[in-house]
Protein backbone atom coordinates (compact mmCIF):
# COMPACT_ATOMS: atom_id res chain seq x y z
CA UNK A 1 0.00 0.00 0.00
CA UNK A 2 1.60 3.74 -1.26
CA UNK A 3 1.35 6.45 1.32
CA UNK A 4 -2.01 7.89 -1.04
CA UNK A 5 -4.11 4.91 -0.15
CA UNK A 6 -2.88 4.72 3.23
CA UNK A 7 -3.70 8.11 3.71
CA UNK A 8 -7.45 7.70 1.99
CA UNK A 9 -7.56 4.58 4.20
CA UNK A 10 -7.13 6.20 7.71
CA UNK A 11 -9.87 9.20 6.73
CA UNK A 12 -12.34 6.81 5.52
CA UNK A 13 -11.42 4.42 8.68
CA UNK A 14 -11.99 8.14 10.70
CA UNK A 15 -15.21 8.88 8.82
CA UNK A 16 -16.71 6.07 9.50
CA UNK A 17 -16.11 5.85 13.14
CA UNK A 18 -16.93 9.49 13.43
CA UNK A 19 -20.22 8.63 11.61
CA UNK A 20 -20.92 5.47 13.87
CA UNK A 21 -21.11 7.59 17.04
CA UNK A 22 -22.66 10.59 15.65
CA UNK A 23 -25.58 8.53 13.66
CA UNK A 24 -27.69 7.62 17.25
CA UNK A 25 -27.31 11.43 17.83
CA UNK A 26 -28.59 12.96 14.38
CA UNK A 27 -31.56 9.93 14.84
CA UNK A 28 -32.86 11.49 18.06
CA UNK A 29 -32.76 14.97 16.30
CA UNK A 30 -34.37 14.08 13.60
CA UNK A 31 -37.15 11.84 14.65
CA UNK A 32 -38.15 14.53 17.38
CA UNK A 33 -39.50 16.56 14.72
CA UNK A 34 -41.56 13.90 13.42
CA UNK A 35 -44.90 13.75 13.71
CA UNK A 36 -45.93 10.55 14.06
CA UNK A 37 -46.82 8.40 16.67
CA UNK A 38 -44.93 5.34 15.77
CA UNK A 39 -41.43 6.75 16.60
CA UNK A 40 -39.85 4.46 13.57
CA UNK A 41 -42.22 5.98 10.61
CA UNK A 42 -41.73 9.51 9.23
CA UNK A 43 -44.87 10.90 8.51
CA UNK A 44 -44.20 14.77 8.64
CA UNK A 45 -42.48 17.67 10.58
CA UNK A 46 -44.28 19.00 13.13
CA UNK A 47 -43.26 20.66 16.60
CA UNK A 48 -45.99 18.22 18.70
CA UNK A 49 -43.44 16.27 20.93
CA UNK A 50 -41.85 19.32 21.89
CA UNK A 51 -45.84 20.61 22.89
CA UNK A 52 -46.28 16.84 24.65
CA UNK A 53 -42.86 17.81 26.41
CA UNK A 54 -43.65 20.84 27.86
CA UNK A 55 -46.80 19.51 29.22
CA UNK A 56 -45.11 16.33 30.92
CA UNK A 57 -44.92 17.74 34.47
CA UNK A 58 -43.60 14.15 35.79
CA UNK A 59 -40.53 14.91 33.23
CA UNK A 60 -40.44 18.45 34.01
CA UNK A 61 -40.24 18.07 37.77
CA UNK A 62 -37.76 15.14 36.89
CA UNK A 63 -35.59 17.67 35.02
CA UNK A 64 -35.37 20.12 37.89
CA UNK A 65 -34.22 17.80 40.29
CA UNK A 66 -31.53 16.57 37.91
CA UNK A 67 -30.58 19.94 37.59
CA UNK A 68 -30.89 21.02 41.00
CA UNK A 69 -28.87 18.05 42.47
CA UNK A 70 -25.90 18.22 39.13
CA UNK A 71 -25.21 21.78 40.30
CA UNK A 72 -24.75 20.63 43.82
CA UNK A 73 -22.25 17.60 43.05
CA UNK A 74 -20.41 19.51 40.19
CA UNK A 75 -19.90 22.00 43.03
CA UNK A 76 -18.91 19.14 45.99
CA UNK A 77 -16.95 17.32 43.32
CA UNK A 78 -14.75 20.20 42.37
CA UNK A 79 -13.98 21.12 45.71
CA UNK A 80 -13.03 17.55 47.10
CA UNK A 81 -11.41 17.23 43.57
CA UNK A 82 -9.08 20.12 43.78
CA UNK A 83 -8.03 19.06 47.29
CA UNK A 84 -6.76 15.43 46.17
CA UNK A 85 -5.45 16.75 43.25
CA UNK A 86 -3.36 19.29 45.25
CA UNK A 87 -2.54 16.79 48.07
CA UNK A 88 -1.35 14.20 45.18
CA UNK A 89 0.81 16.99 43.08
CA UNK A 90 1.89 18.62 46.08
CA UNK A 91 3.13 16.31 48.63
CA UNK A 92 5.37 13.34 46.76
CA UNK A 93 5.94 11.42 50.18
CA UNK A 94 3.41 10.78 52.73
CA UNK A 95 1.59 7.69 54.50
CA UNK A 96 -0.98 6.49 52.26
CA UNK A 97 -0.43 8.12 49.06
CA UNK A 98 -0.61 5.06 46.82
CA UNK A 99 -3.82 4.55 48.83
CA UNK A 100 -5.23 7.47 48.41
CA UNK A 101 -3.78 7.65 44.36
CA UNK A 102 -6.07 4.41 44.10
CA UNK A 103 -9.10 5.07 46.08
CA UNK A 104 -9.14 8.48 43.69
CA UNK A 105 -9.21 6.69 40.07
CA UNK A 106 -11.08 3.53 41.43
CA UNK A 107 -14.13 5.09 41.02
CA UNK A 108 -13.24 5.89 37.25
CA UNK A 109 -13.80 2.47 36.26
CA UNK A 110 -15.65 1.04 38.42
CA UNK A 111 -19.14 -1.04 37.42
CA UNK A 112 -21.87 1.24 38.66
CA UNK A 113 -23.82 -1.15 39.96
CA UNK A 114 -21.31 -1.90 42.76
CA UNK A 115 -20.59 1.55 43.44
CA UNK A 116 -24.68 2.08 44.15
CA UNK A 117 -25.38 -0.94 45.86
CA UNK A 118 -22.14 -0.64 48.09
CA UNK A 119 -22.93 3.15 49.26
CA UNK A 120 -26.17 2.25 49.49
CA UNK A 121 -25.71 -0.44 51.93
CA UNK A 122 -23.22 1.53 54.16
CA UNK A 123 -25.90 4.70 54.22
CA UNK A 124 -28.71 2.16 55.13
CA UNK A 125 -26.35 0.99 57.92
CA UNK A 126 -25.55 4.61 58.84
CA UNK A 127 -29.37 5.42 59.06
CA UNK A 128 -30.33 2.40 61.24
CA UNK A 129 -27.44 3.71 63.65
CA UNK A 130 -28.20 7.41 64.02
CA UNK A 131 -31.80 7.92 62.38
CA UNK A 132 -29.96 9.77 59.23
CA UNK A 133 -29.92 10.63 56.18
CA UNK A 134 -33.23 9.92 54.75
CA UNK A 135 -32.47 8.21 51.48
CA UNK A 136 -33.43 10.74 48.77
CA UNK A 137 -31.85 14.25 47.21
CA UNK A 138 -28.73 14.26 49.70
CA UNK A 139 -28.35 10.48 49.09
CA UNK A 140 -28.32 11.05 45.36
CA UNK A 141 -26.02 13.81 45.99
CA UNK A 142 -23.19 11.86 47.96
CA UNK A 143 -23.17 8.79 45.15
CA UNK A 144 -22.67 11.65 42.41
CA UNK A 145 -20.23 13.56 44.24
CA UNK A 146 -17.73 10.32 44.97
CA UNK A 147 -17.72 9.55 40.98
CA UNK A 148 -17.40 13.35 40.43
CA UNK A 149 -14.69 13.85 42.94
CA UNK A 150 -12.99 10.97 41.01
CA UNK A 151 -13.04 12.87 37.80
CA UNK A 152 -12.31 16.16 39.04
CA UNK A 153 -8.95 15.07 40.61
CA UNK A 154 -7.99 13.26 36.96
CA UNK A 155 -8.93 17.05 35.30
CA UNK A 156 -7.40 19.43 38.09
CA UNK A 157 -4.11 16.99 38.68
CA UNK A 158 -3.56 16.95 34.78
CA UNK A 159 -3.47 20.84 35.05
CA UNK A 160 -1.36 20.86 37.92
CA UNK A 161 1.28 18.47 36.14
CA UNK A 162 1.47 20.37 33.08
CA UNK A 163 1.55 24.18 35.27
CA UNK A 164 4.55 25.73 35.28
CA UNK A 165 5.48 25.16 39.15
CA UNK A 166 8.10 28.56 38.38
CA UNK A 167 5.44 30.96 39.11
CA UNK A 168 4.51 29.57 42.30
CA UNK A 169 8.16 29.74 43.69
CA UNK A 170 8.25 32.67 42.34
CA UNK A 171 5.79 34.04 44.76
CA UNK A 172 7.09 32.34 47.52
CA UNK A 173 11.05 33.78 46.98
CA UNK A 174 8.64 37.01 47.16
CA UNK A 175 7.60 36.44 50.55
CA UNK A 176 4.43 34.55 49.98
CA UNK A 177 2.75 32.77 52.45
CA UNK A 178 2.04 29.01 51.23
CA UNK A 179 -1.85 29.98 51.10
CA UNK A 180 -1.22 33.18 49.63
CA UNK A 181 0.78 31.52 46.94
CA UNK A 182 -2.07 29.21 46.35
CA UNK A 183 -4.84 31.41 46.91
CA UNK A 184 -3.31 34.49 44.54
CA UNK A 185 -1.10 32.51 41.68
CA UNK A 186 -2.32 28.70 42.04
CA UNK A 187 -5.69 28.62 41.85
CA UNK A 188 -6.21 31.67 39.07
CA UNK A 189 -4.19 29.08 36.97
CA UNK A 190 -6.23 26.34 37.39
CA UNK A 191 -9.42 28.33 36.81
CA UNK A 192 -10.30 26.65 33.55
CA UNK A 193 -9.26 22.88 34.59
CA UNK A 194 -11.88 23.53 37.55
CA UNK A 195 -14.20 25.12 35.06
CA UNK A 196 -14.26 22.29 32.38
CA UNK A 197 -13.99 20.04 35.78
CA UNK A 198 -17.44 21.44 36.91
CA UNK A 199 -18.92 21.26 33.25
CA UNK A 200 -17.79 17.52 33.50
CA UNK A 201 -19.36 16.52 36.73
CA UNK A 202 -22.28 18.48 36.05
CA UNK A 203 -22.73 16.53 32.92
CA UNK A 204 -21.69 12.84 34.82
CA UNK A 205 -24.21 13.46 37.57
CA UNK A 206 -26.95 14.79 34.59
CA UNK A 207 -26.36 11.35 32.55
CA UNK A 208 -26.47 8.69 35.88
CA UNK A 209 -29.13 6.36 36.30
CA UNK A 210 -27.74 3.64 37.74
CA UNK A 211 -26.52 5.54 41.18
CA UNK A 212 -29.32 7.27 41.65
CA UNK A 213 -31.81 4.69 41.01
CA UNK A 214 -29.88 2.65 43.95
CA UNK A 215 -29.61 5.68 46.15
CA UNK A 216 -33.30 7.80 45.63
CA UNK A 217 -36.13 7.20 47.90
CA UNK A 218 -39.86 7.69 47.43
CA UNK A 219 -40.33 10.96 45.19
CA UNK A 220 -36.84 11.60 44.50
CA UNK A 221 -37.16 10.29 40.58
CA UNK A 222 -34.26 12.15 38.12
CA UNK A 223 -34.86 13.00 35.25
CA UNK A 224 -32.53 9.71 33.41
CA UNK A 225 -34.67 7.54 36.19
CA UNK A 226 -37.48 8.53 34.03
CA UNK A 227 -36.15 8.36 30.87
CA UNK A 228 -34.86 5.26 31.79
CA UNK A 229 -38.44 3.30 33.32
CA UNK A 230 -39.97 4.55 29.88
CA UNK A 231 -37.15 3.56 27.39
CA UNK A 232 -37.71 -0.13 29.29
CA UNK A 233 -41.56 0.09 28.31
CA UNK A 234 -40.89 0.80 24.87
CA UNK A 235 -40.19 4.04 22.74
CA UNK A 236 -41.50 7.36 23.35
CA UNK A 237 -41.27 10.45 20.67
CA UNK A 238 -41.33 12.95 23.71
CA UNK A 239 -37.82 11.09 24.81
CA UNK A 240 -36.90 12.58 21.44
CA UNK A 241 -37.80 16.09 22.14
CA UNK A 242 -35.99 15.83 25.19
CA UNK A 243 -32.65 14.49 24.16
CA UNK A 244 -32.75 17.51 21.24
CA UNK A 245 -32.96 20.17 23.80
CA UNK A 246 -30.49 19.05 26.24
CA UNK A 247 -28.23 17.74 22.62
CA UNK A 248 -29.03 21.57 21.86
CA UNK A 249 -27.90 23.22 25.31
CA UNK A 250 -25.21 20.98 25.93
CA UNK A 251 -23.70 21.76 22.38
CA UNK A 252 -23.92 25.57 23.27
CA UNK A 253 -22.56 25.15 26.52
CA UNK A 254 -19.21 23.06 25.45
CA UNK A 255 -18.67 25.93 22.24
CA UNK A 256 -19.07 28.43 24.51
CA UNK A 257 -16.81 27.07 27.19
CA UNK A 258 -13.94 26.02 24.46
CA UNK A 259 -14.14 29.66 23.13
CA UNK A 260 -13.87 30.91 26.63
CA UNK A 261 -10.59 28.29 27.39
CA UNK A 262 -8.59 29.83 24.26
CA UNK A 263 -9.73 32.91 24.75
CA UNK A 264 -8.14 32.57 28.42
CA UNK A 265 -4.92 31.04 26.62
CA UNK A 266 -4.61 33.66 23.80
CA UNK A 267 -4.83 36.40 26.98
CA UNK A 268 -2.16 34.41 29.14
CA UNK A 269 0.57 33.98 25.94
CA UNK A 270 0.07 38.09 25.32
CA UNK A 271 0.93 38.74 29.21
CA UNK A 272 3.91 36.73 28.94
CA UNK A 273 5.33 37.84 25.60
CA UNK A 274 4.39 41.40 27.47
CA UNK A 275 6.18 40.73 30.48
CA UNK A 276 8.94 39.46 28.13
CA UNK A 277 9.10 42.66 26.42
CA UNK A 278 9.23 45.18 29.50
CA UNK B 1 -9.24 42.50 62.81
CA UNK B 2 -6.35 41.04 63.49
CA UNK B 3 -7.11 40.12 66.97
CA UNK B 4 -10.09 37.97 65.49
CA UNK B 5 -7.80 36.37 62.68
CA UNK B 6 -5.12 35.86 65.79
CA UNK B 7 -7.97 34.27 67.98
CA UNK B 8 -9.35 32.63 65.06
CA UNK B 9 -5.78 30.96 64.33
CA UNK B 10 -5.22 30.19 68.20
CA UNK B 11 -8.70 28.22 68.23
CA UNK B 12 -7.57 25.96 65.72
CA UNK B 13 -5.61 22.69 67.20
CA UNK B 14 -1.58 22.50 66.81
CA UNK B 15 -1.74 19.11 65.13
CA UNK B 16 -4.13 20.37 62.24
CA UNK B 17 -1.22 21.67 59.96
CA UNK B 18 -2.10 23.18 55.89
CA UNK B 19 -0.76 20.15 55.20
CA UNK B 20 -3.09 17.73 57.34
CA UNK B 21 -5.71 19.10 55.99
CA UNK B 22 -5.25 19.23 52.72
CA UNK B 23 -4.11 15.23 52.53
CA UNK B 24 -6.69 14.34 55.34
CA UNK B 25 -10.07 15.79 53.24
CA UNK B 26 -10.02 14.27 50.59
CA UNK B 27 -8.64 10.50 52.66
CA UNK B 28 -11.23 10.99 54.56
CA UNK B 29 -13.71 12.22 52.17
CA UNK B 30 -13.06 8.40 49.54
CA UNK B 31 -12.38 6.49 52.95
CA UNK B 32 -16.00 6.95 53.82
CA UNK B 33 -17.56 7.23 50.21
CA UNK B 34 -15.37 4.45 48.64
CA UNK B 35 -13.60 1.82 51.02
CA UNK B 36 -16.18 1.77 54.13
CA UNK B 37 -18.73 0.88 51.64
CA UNK B 38 -17.17 -2.53 50.03
CA UNK B 39 -16.04 -3.68 53.85
CA UNK B 40 -20.20 -3.38 54.78
CA UNK B 41 -21.22 -5.41 51.50
CA UNK B 42 -18.74 -7.99 52.31
CA UNK B 43 -19.89 -7.87 55.97
CA UNK B 44 -23.91 -8.46 54.52
CA UNK B 45 -22.91 -10.96 52.55
CA UNK B 46 -21.67 -12.86 54.89
CA UNK B 47 -24.94 -12.32 57.25
CA UNK B 48 -28.26 -14.06 56.76
CA UNK B 49 -31.43 -12.84 55.36
CA UNK B 50 -34.28 -12.50 57.66
CA UNK B 51 -38.15 -11.78 56.91
CA UNK B 52 -37.65 -8.18 57.79
CA UNK B 53 -34.04 -6.80 57.90
CA UNK B 54 -30.46 -8.29 57.47
CA UNK B 55 -29.22 -9.72 60.77
CA UNK B 56 -26.40 -7.86 62.19
CA UNK B 57 -23.05 -10.57 61.90
CA UNK B 58 -22.20 -8.86 65.25
CA UNK B 59 -24.42 -8.73 68.03
CA UNK B 60 -23.02 -7.40 71.70
CA UNK B 61 -22.99 -9.74 74.47
CA UNK B 62 -21.69 -7.97 77.27
CA UNK B 63 -18.72 -5.89 76.49
CA UNK B 64 -17.31 -8.27 74.04
CA UNK B 65 -18.99 -8.78 70.23
CA UNK B 66 -19.37 -12.51 69.25
CA UNK B 67 -19.14 -12.67 65.31
CA UNK B 68 -20.95 -15.10 63.06
CA UNK B 69 -20.49 -15.70 59.21
CA UNK B 70 -22.84 -17.16 57.18
CA UNK B 71 -21.66 -18.75 54.37
CA UNK B 72 -24.89 -19.67 53.16
CA UNK B 73 -25.05 -16.73 49.95
CA UNK B 74 -21.98 -17.77 48.60
CA UNK B 75 -22.56 -21.50 48.69
CA UNK B 76 -25.91 -21.02 46.89
CA UNK B 77 -23.41 -18.78 44.71
CA UNK B 78 -21.64 -21.81 43.93
CA UNK B 79 -23.83 -24.31 43.40
CA UNK B 80 -25.94 -22.50 41.11
CA UNK B 81 -24.94 -22.96 37.78
CA UNK B 82 -26.85 -19.89 36.38
CA UNK B 83 -24.83 -17.40 38.46
CA UNK B 84 -21.36 -19.16 36.84
CA UNK B 85 -22.87 -18.99 33.35
CA UNK B 86 -24.01 -15.09 34.16
CA UNK B 87 -20.31 -14.46 35.36
CA UNK B 88 -18.57 -16.26 32.27
CA UNK B 89 -20.84 -14.88 29.42
CA UNK B 90 -20.73 -11.28 31.41
CA UNK B 91 -16.46 -11.86 30.98
CA UNK B 92 -16.70 -12.70 27.22
CA UNK B 93 -19.12 -10.03 26.63
CA UNK B 94 -16.46 -7.58 28.07
CA UNK B 95 -13.43 -9.41 26.43
CA UNK B 96 -15.26 -9.18 23.08
CA UNK B 97 -16.35 -5.52 23.78
CA UNK B 98 -12.74 -4.85 24.70
CA UNK B 99 -11.17 -6.27 21.55
CA UNK B 100 -13.45 -4.47 19.05
CA UNK B 101 -13.07 -1.60 20.38
CA UNK B 102 -9.18 -1.95 20.02
CA UNK B 103 -9.37 -2.88 16.67
CA UNK B 104 -11.60 0.41 15.77
CA UNK B 105 -9.85 2.53 17.75
CA UNK B 106 -6.41 1.65 17.41
CA UNK B 107 -6.15 2.73 13.36
CA UNK B 108 -8.80 5.54 14.52
CA UNK B 109 -6.00 6.86 16.88
CA UNK B 110 -3.17 6.56 14.88
CA UNK B 111 -4.45 8.06 12.17
CA UNK B 112 -5.54 10.99 14.52
CA UNK B 113 -2.33 11.66 16.01
CA UNK B 114 -0.59 11.62 12.48
CA UNK B 115 -3.48 13.96 10.77
CA UNK B 116 -2.37 17.29 10.50
CA UNK B 117 -1.64 19.62 13.82
CA UNK B 118 -4.03 21.50 13.85
CA UNK B 119 -6.45 19.81 12.78
CA UNK B 120 -5.94 17.56 15.93
CA UNK B 121 -8.04 19.36 18.92
CA UNK B 122 -10.74 19.33 16.87
CA UNK B 123 -10.75 15.69 16.07
CA UNK B 124 -10.49 15.40 20.08
CA UNK B 125 -13.77 17.21 20.52
CA UNK B 126 -15.49 15.41 18.01
CA UNK B 127 -14.81 12.41 20.08
CA UNK B 128 -15.49 13.95 23.43
CA UNK B 129 -18.63 15.53 22.19
CA UNK B 130 -21.49 12.39 22.08
CA UNK B 131 -19.89 11.92 25.45
CA UNK B 132 -21.22 15.07 26.39
CA UNK B 133 -24.73 14.12 25.58
CA UNK B 134 -26.79 11.61 27.85
CA UNK B 135 -25.30 8.40 27.81
CA UNK B 136 -28.86 7.03 28.30
CA UNK B 137 -30.46 8.82 25.33
CA UNK B 138 -27.65 7.38 22.81
CA UNK B 139 -28.61 4.12 24.12
CA UNK B 140 -32.62 4.86 23.22
CA UNK B 141 -31.30 6.23 19.73
CA UNK B 142 -29.98 2.55 19.20
CA UNK B 143 -33.50 0.79 20.15
CA UNK B 144 -35.14 3.15 17.21
CA UNK B 145 -32.66 2.30 14.85
CA UNK B 146 -32.09 -1.43 15.37
CA UNK B 147 -35.71 -1.95 15.56
CA UNK B 148 -37.72 -4.38 13.33
CA UNK B 149 -39.32 -1.21 11.28
CA UNK B 150 -36.21 0.98 12.37
CA UNK B 151 -34.30 2.73 10.36
CA UNK B 152 -31.26 0.38 9.51
CA UNK B 153 -33.78 -2.38 8.54
CA UNK B 154 -36.39 -0.07 6.15
CA UNK B 155 -32.74 1.52 4.53
CA UNK B 156 -31.28 -2.59 3.96
CA UNK B 157 -34.69 -3.02 2.78
CA UNK B 158 -34.93 0.07 0.36
CA UNK B 159 -31.81 -1.12 -1.29
CA UNK B 160 -32.79 -4.30 -1.83
CA UNK B 161 -30.36 -6.33 0.49
CA UNK B 162 -32.82 -7.94 2.62
CA UNK B 163 -36.15 -9.20 1.76
CA UNK B 164 -37.42 -9.20 5.29
CA UNK B 165 -36.42 -7.11 8.44
CA UNK B 166 -33.38 -8.77 10.08
CA UNK B 167 -34.47 -9.20 13.91
CA UNK B 168 -31.93 -7.31 15.40
CA UNK B 169 -32.86 -5.66 18.71
CA UNK B 170 -32.61 -7.72 22.28
CA UNK B 171 -30.11 -9.80 20.32
CA UNK B 172 -26.04 -10.45 21.65
CA UNK B 173 -25.55 -8.22 18.34
CA UNK B 174 -27.42 -4.98 19.81
CA UNK B 175 -25.75 -5.59 22.76
CA UNK B 176 -22.57 -5.44 21.03
CA UNK B 177 -23.38 -2.64 19.57
CA UNK B 178 -24.37 -0.89 22.22
CA UNK B 179 -21.44 -1.42 24.06
CA UNK B 180 -18.53 -1.07 21.79
CA UNK B 181 -20.55 2.30 20.59
CA UNK B 182 -20.59 3.23 24.65
CA UNK B 183 -17.24 2.42 25.42
CA UNK B 184 -14.94 3.29 22.48
CA UNK B 185 -14.36 6.84 23.35
CA UNK B 186 -12.56 5.09 26.18
CA UNK B 187 -10.43 2.99 23.94
CA UNK B 188 -9.40 5.91 21.55
CA UNK B 189 -8.61 8.53 23.91
CA UNK B 190 -5.60 6.97 25.73
CA UNK B 191 -4.41 5.58 23.12
CA UNK B 192 -4.41 8.55 21.35
CA UNK B 193 -2.76 10.42 23.85
CA UNK B 194 -0.13 7.61 24.11
CA UNK B 195 0.12 7.48 20.04
CA UNK B 196 0.82 11.22 19.66
CA UNK B 197 3.59 11.55 22.11
CA UNK B 198 5.12 9.19 19.88
CA UNK B 199 8.82 10.08 18.69
CA UNK B 200 8.57 10.22 14.97
CA UNK B 201 12.83 10.00 14.54
CA UNK B 202 12.65 5.83 15.61
CA UNK B 203 9.90 5.37 12.55
CA UNK B 204 12.42 7.67 10.73
CA UNK B 205 15.88 5.52 11.68
CA UNK B 206 13.60 2.32 10.79
CA UNK B 207 12.48 3.72 7.50
CA UNK B 208 16.20 4.77 6.59
CA UNK B 209 17.31 1.24 7.77
CA UNK B 210 15.04 0.09 4.81
CA UNK B 211 12.38 -1.63 6.80
CA UNK B 212 8.48 -1.97 5.36
CA UNK B 213 6.81 0.55 7.17
CA UNK B 214 4.29 -2.59 8.13
CA UNK B 215 6.99 -3.97 9.49
CA UNK B 216 7.85 -0.67 11.27
CA UNK B 217 4.40 -0.58 12.50
CA UNK B 218 4.35 -3.93 14.20
CA UNK B 219 7.86 -3.75 15.29
CA UNK B 220 8.13 -0.28 16.46
CA UNK B 221 4.92 1.48 16.63
CA UNK B 222 2.46 -1.07 18.55
CA UNK B 223 5.39 -2.11 21.55
CA UNK B 224 5.82 1.52 21.89
CA UNK B 225 2.35 2.39 22.43
CA UNK B 226 1.91 -1.11 24.66
CA UNK B 227 1.31 1.38 28.05
CA UNK B 228 -1.75 3.13 25.66
CA UNK B 229 -3.09 0.24 24.74
CA UNK B 230 -3.49 -1.69 28.05
CA UNK B 231 -5.17 1.46 29.91
CA UNK B 232 -7.92 1.59 27.08
CA UNK B 233 -8.19 -1.89 27.39
CA UNK B 234 -8.60 -1.64 31.18
CA UNK B 235 -11.17 1.12 30.79
CA UNK B 236 -12.93 -0.51 28.84
CA UNK B 237 -13.12 -4.28 30.29
CA UNK B 238 -13.36 -3.23 33.74
CA UNK B 239 -16.58 -1.10 33.85
CA UNK B 240 -18.36 -3.39 30.62
CA UNK B 241 -18.04 -6.27 33.02
CA UNK B 242 -20.27 -5.07 35.56
CA UNK B 243 -22.82 -2.69 32.94
CA UNK B 244 -26.53 -2.86 33.46
CA UNK B 245 -27.86 -0.54 31.62
CA UNK B 246 -27.13 -1.28 28.18
CA UNK B 247 -28.21 -5.13 28.35
CA UNK B 248 -31.34 -3.84 29.69
CA UNK B 249 -32.06 -1.89 27.34
CA UNK B 250 -30.43 -3.01 24.43
CA UNK B 251 -29.85 -6.93 25.34
CA UNK B 252 -32.61 -10.09 24.76
CA UNK B 253 -34.07 -12.21 28.13
CA UNK B 254 -31.35 -14.12 27.49
CA UNK B 255 -28.30 -11.83 27.68
CA UNK B 256 -26.80 -12.83 30.60
CA UNK B 257 -25.12 -10.04 32.19
CA UNK B 258 -24.07 -10.11 35.96
CA UNK B 259 -25.24 -6.45 36.49
CA UNK B 260 -28.69 -7.50 35.97
CA UNK B 261 -28.37 -10.58 38.15
CA UNK B 262 -26.78 -7.60 40.90
CA UNK B 263 -29.91 -5.44 40.17
CA UNK B 264 -32.86 -7.82 40.21
CA UNK B 265 -31.72 -9.81 42.86
CA UNK B 266 -31.46 -6.45 45.15
CA UNK B 267 -34.48 -4.40 43.83
CA UNK B 268 -36.70 -7.78 42.52
CA UNK B 269 -36.22 -10.32 45.46
CA UNK B 270 -34.79 -7.71 48.14
CA UNK B 271 -31.99 -10.27 48.74
CA UNK B 272 -29.93 -8.15 49.79
CA UNK B 273 -27.22 -10.71 51.48
CA UNK B 274 -27.28 -12.80 47.97
CA UNK B 275 -26.49 -9.28 46.08
CA UNK B 276 -23.77 -8.52 48.26
CA UNK B 277 -21.92 -11.92 47.78
CA UNK B 278 -22.57 -11.74 44.23
CA UNK B 279 -20.67 -7.95 44.19
CA UNK B 280 -17.95 -9.40 46.31
CA UNK B 281 -17.23 -12.09 43.26
CA UNK B 282 -17.43 -9.80 40.96
CA UNK B 283 -14.96 -7.33 42.53
CA UNK B 284 -12.41 -10.20 42.84
CA UNK B 285 -13.13 -10.27 39.27
CA UNK B 286 -11.76 -7.65 38.49
CA UNK B 287 -9.63 -7.41 41.02
CA UNK B 288 -6.45 -8.13 38.49
CA UNK B 289 -7.13 -6.07 35.70
CA UNK B 290 -8.17 -3.12 38.42
CA UNK B 291 -4.50 -3.61 39.82
CA UNK B 292 -3.04 -3.21 36.54
CA UNK B 293 -5.32 0.10 36.04
CA UNK B 294 -4.40 1.24 39.39
CA UNK B 295 -0.40 0.76 38.76
CA UNK B 296 -1.00 2.42 35.27
CA UNK B 297 -2.65 5.77 36.95
CA UNK B 298 0.32 5.71 39.24
CA UNK B 299 2.45 5.54 37.10
CA UNK B 300 1.60 8.18 33.87
CA UNK B 301 1.68 10.94 36.84
CA UNK B 302 5.09 10.00 38.57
Amino acid sequence: MNSTALKWFGRSWMLLVYAFLFLPIFTLVAYSFNDSQLVTVWSHASLRWYKALMQDSDLIAAVMLSLKIAFLSALVSVFFGLFSAFALHRYRRFTGRGVLSSLASTPLVMPDVIVGLSLLLMLVSVQQALGYPERGLFTILLGHALLGTAYATVVVRSRLTEMDSKLEEAAMDLGCRPWQVFSLVTLPLLMPALLSAFLLTFTLSFDDVVLSSFLSGPGYSTMPMVIFSRARLGLNPSINALATVTIVVVTLVVIASTLYSLRQDRQRKRDIAQAQQE
Amino acid sequence: MASLMQSLKNSIPSWLTGRRLVIGLPYAWFLILAFLPVLIVLKISLSEMQTTAVSGMVSWQGTWPSIKLDVSSYLFLASDELYLATYLSSISYAFYTTLICLGLGYPFAYFMARAPKRWQALLVMLIMLPFWTSFLLRIYAWKTLLVNNGLINNALLALGWIDSPIEMLNTPFSLMIGMVYSYLPFMILPLYANLSKLDGRYLEAAADLGCHPFKTFWLITVPLSKAGIVAGCMLVFIPAVGEYVIPELLGGPNTLMIGRVLWDEFFSNNDWPMASAVTIVMLLLIMLPLAIYNKLQSKGHA
